[in-house]
């Protein structure tokens, strides 16, 4: 709030007619704008303002976490037990699941010609709660408690249990906005899991629908398809789940399917989101992150995945030094022909 | 008086901010007036030389870091509606308060207008009508808000 203080300091009296004064503040947003938008210079002025932003913030959500503090002290004591057996049975289920995670992911690594099996792409991860939610149409946002103090950093992968939920845009020093994959600005870079054909799935502006609007209308996609992360775009890693198809029209009409998806996170009930590091060598993890990763400037993966495909071989090829030597060609043998995003099922059928 | 209105005004664009980016469910979310304008509005109105532009600016900006696409958005359309206040406040302030709210709902469309542009123009294409529902509200909560800043500000006891 200290902008307010210094702002409002100056304008009585000896600063100059009511129509210079507005020219004066006119030039500065235009200019502020200009470089926000453009240059991307403001990143630090807006660390500092997100910073004095967070006090706010958390007062303003302050109701909703007492409530959420009262419900869960009040629980009763059955509620409780009735919860913990549930949990044991679904961990007594994961490690099952787990163990033969090991075992295949062995198995994987022998058959790719490695020695030993790969370590998973995720480093490491955060917990983070979420402070506040915006859901309307034009804007999915959310943000949470965590910031540059935690080493979060701009495009950061943000995941549920279930699935893909977004990406950092803006990183203050104790708080992090996210961009949800169902903002009508975002698009995430998909593949269908079960026939392998690449796309992109846009967000649709509700947080339950996601819209893949450049499918041939003779793609292969029926509802129930399972949609996975490619990889390409330099934010998600490969083969994390992001929707399930939910509705296909075929239109004669139109050249394009119609194509809804269901993401898989539970984006609008969610209560705590995980943050997390990958592995920038690992043969799955998100394509030309290290080069990609600075041209994604304000986080807005529309922009960016497009190109990503015909860019993506090169800066992994080439201007990676940090990759060891063995993991480039896994990961050009894993993503096939880096073919274009709508060609992709016809140059999959001719060879 | 000057240091302690302007701690009054401070005070009042907080509170306003707070309310402007409140958690609200969605249907209510459409309905929420611009608290902040509003503020900016009355404050510009009834003392122009203790508020006004910059008040307008940097009430603005902060709305920009809630809930702008991009920096500076807000704090033009803001400005902009301060300074026509500012400029008119003779007008306005001598009529009485039902009359000011149908002055202040072309001020509140032209703040939307302003934002709509900048939406167009940094690519953020907005299309929905839902969001002109903000001026109006805006203008019919007028009569109730403007004795609530009164009292705030301390002109009314």
């Amino acid at each position: 709030m200290a902008a307010f203080g210094t702002g409002a300091g100056r304008p009585s009296g000896r600063g100059g007619s009511p129509g210079f004064r507005f020219t004066l503040f006119a030039v500065l947003s235009v200019i502020t704008m200009y470089l926000d938008q453009r240059q991307h210079y403001l990143e630090q002025v807006r660390y500092v303002l997100q910073a004095a932003a967070y006090p706010i913030q958390l007062a303003v959500s302050s109701p909703a976490a007492a409530w959420r503090w009262v419900k869960e002290s009040l629980q009763s004591r059955q509620a409780l037990e009735a919860e913990n057996a549930r949990l044991r049975n679904l961990q007594r289920d994961l490690e099952l699941r787990a163990m033969r995670y090991e075992a295949l992911a062995h198995e994987n690594g022998e058959l790719r010609g490695l020695r030993e099996a790969l370590p998973p792409v995720a480093e490491r991860w955060l917990p983070a709660e979420i402070v506040s939610v915006q859901m309307n149409s034009l804007r999915q946002r959310m943000l949470l408690n965590r910031g540059a103090a935690n080493g979060v950093f701009k495009g950061q992968a943000v995941l549920d249990d279930r699935g893909l939920i977004g990406q950092t845009t803006h990183v203050g020093p104790w708080s992090a906005d996210v961009i949800l994959i169902t903002d009508p600005e975002h698009a995430v870079p998909v593949r269908i899991e079960r026939t392998g054909l690449r796309t992109i799935a846009v967000g649709a502006g509700d947080a339950s629908s996601l819209a893949l609007p450049y499918l041939p209308g003779n793609a292969d996609i029926k509802s129930g398809d399972l949609l996975v992360s490619s990889g390409l775009g330099g934010v998600f890693p490969e083969g994390y789940p992001v929707a399930r198809v939910t509705e296909v029209r075929r239109d004669a009409v139109q050249p394009l399917a119609q194509v809804r998806a269901a993401p898989l996170a539970h984006l609008d009930t969610d209560s705590e989101v995980m943050l997390v590091w990958f592995r920038a060598d690992h043969p799955a993890a998100p394509a030309g992150s290290t080069d990609a990763g600075g041209q994604l400037k304000s986080g807005n993966a529309a922009m960016q995945s497009q190109p990503a495909p015909k860019r993506a071989p090169a800066p992994a090829a080439a201007p990676t030094p940090p990759a060891t030597p063995p993991a480039p060609p896994p990961a050009a043998a894993a993503d096939t022909p880096p073919a274009a995003t709508e060609a992709a099922p016809a140059q999959g059928v001719q060879p | 008086m000057n240091v302690d209105s302007r701690a009054r005004m401070l005070l009042t664009a907080l509170v306003a901010l707070i309310l402007n980016v409140l958690p609200l469910p969605p249907w209510l979310d459409v309905l929420r007036p611009e608290f902040l304008v509003l503020t900016v509005l009355y404050w510009s109105v009834n003392a122009p030389r203790t508020g006004g532009i910059a008040l307008g600016f940097f009430a603005g900006l902060m709305l920009d870091i809630f809930q702008g696409p991009v920096l500076g958005q807000h704090a033009l359309a803001l400005s902009l509606v301060a300074y026509i206040a500012v400029r008119e406040h003779q007008r306005i302030r001598s009529k009485p308060v039902f009359q000011q709210a149908l002055l202040v709902l072309p001020a509140l469309i032209l703040y939307e207008v302003v934002l709509f542009a900048i939406d167009g123009w940094t690519g953020h294409p907005v299309t929905t009508p839902l969001r002109w529902v903000h001026a109006l509200t805006g203008a019919l909560i007028w009569p109730l808000a403007a004795p609530v800043l009164a009292y705030s500000a301390g002109r009314l006891t």
